[in-house]
């Protein structure tokens, strides 16, 4: 099979790998997995205090389409916030990357990484954004 | 051959004359299936007309996928469950639980360490860990399908064997490259 050349840029020079401190302020993880390929991603967001994403770290143990999707999403999610973030669908990585019919999953594992770091941002702030709002 | 039923609609178990079950007998299932494929082998095809021949051929690869997928636990399991009305749904199901993939993210780690300090022995303990873990999952699998009918778990437990079987793989792959 033959990668996209935007697979195999991502691929090669992939943006954003790495990890933050899971404990900094405005940190959250999502950490998804895909049974089918056995691939596991890991997607990090820092949240600024007006509910902006301003950084994007993943690591992601996968194929090249996964870690191109992967990629794609740390640099998409940049300057967005949490709401917005959630409206990236994987059909617009498979586009943007001309993944084939066959990894399509790669694409899902990223939107739903996506999805589970601003899951995790919630639960972890939940209770911050309700003793906010109390003050006022 | 005449006294030969095509009955298309049984499944893979019935077709075979197993009892569906996770935990079967392999020697047995082989025999039945060397039974069936003697009986309609495309050799004995020559004196049959057009429609029992292609039906005889239809029969021949039905009987053939039930064999192949009885016998791989993995796919085993997977039909076992979509006959109890549970699909795996592998491509989209992607929310298996943190401490699993983890726990999977550190495992991908070892074996990177290991493979880029060329360390076999530490391969190798690695992939013996790995042999306990799945034959311990397997069991547990045995039990989940077997006894207590518990579907929804055993999908779980059967997508967390994709991943480790994933893992096999790669311990394979970078055990070939550091010793090759």
């Amino acid at each position: 099979m033959s990668y996209s050349t935007k697979v195999l840029d991502h691929y090669e020079n992939p943006r954003n790998v790495g990890t933050f401190n899971q404990d900094d302020e405005g940190v959250a993880t999502g950490m998804v997995g895909a049974p089918a390929c056995g691939d596991v991603m890991k997607l990090q967001i820092k949240v600024n205090k007006d509910g902006v994403i301003e950084d994007a770290k993943f690591k992601t143990y996968g194929c090249g389409s996964a870690i191109a999707s992967s990629s794609l999403v740390t640099e998409w999610v940049k300057g967005k916030t949490l709401d917005e973030a959630l409206t990236i669908k994987n059909t617009q990585i498979a586009e943007e990357l001309a993944l084939p019919p066959v990894k399509i999953h790669c694409s899902v594992l990223a939107e739903d990484a996506i999805k589970a770091a601003v899951a995790d941002y919630k639960a972890k702030h939940g209770e911050m954004v309700v003793a906010a709002a109390c003050k006022g | 051959m005449h006294s030969m039923n095509f009955d298309f609609s049984k499944n893979h178990f019935e077709l075979l004359g197993m009892t569906p079950a996770y935990r079967i007998d392999l020697t047995k299932l082989e025999q039945a299936y060397r039974d069936i494929q003697s009986q309609v082998h495309p050799d004995k095809f020559a004196h049959l007309n057009d429609v029992e021949r292609r039906l005889s051929m239809q029969w021949s690869t039905q009987v053939n996928e039930a064999y192949q997928t009885l016998r791989q636990p993995l796919d085993r399991a997977r039909y076992l469950l979509h006959l109890n009305g549970f699909e795996l749904h592998e491509e989209t199901n992607t929310a298996m639980s943190p401490a699993f993939l983890m726990q999977q993210m550190e495992w991908r780690e070892a074996i990177g360490e290991a493979r880029a300090a060329r360390d076999v022995s530490d391969l190798e303990h690695l992939s013996g860990k790995l042999r306990a873990d799945v034959l311990a999952q397997q069991t547990q699998l045995t039990a989940l399908l077997d006894n207590d009918r518990n579907f929804e778990k055993a999908a779980e437990v059967v997508r967390e064997l994709k991943f480790m079987e994933k893992l096999r793989e790669e311990i394979n792959y970078a055990l070939e490259a550091v010793e090759g």
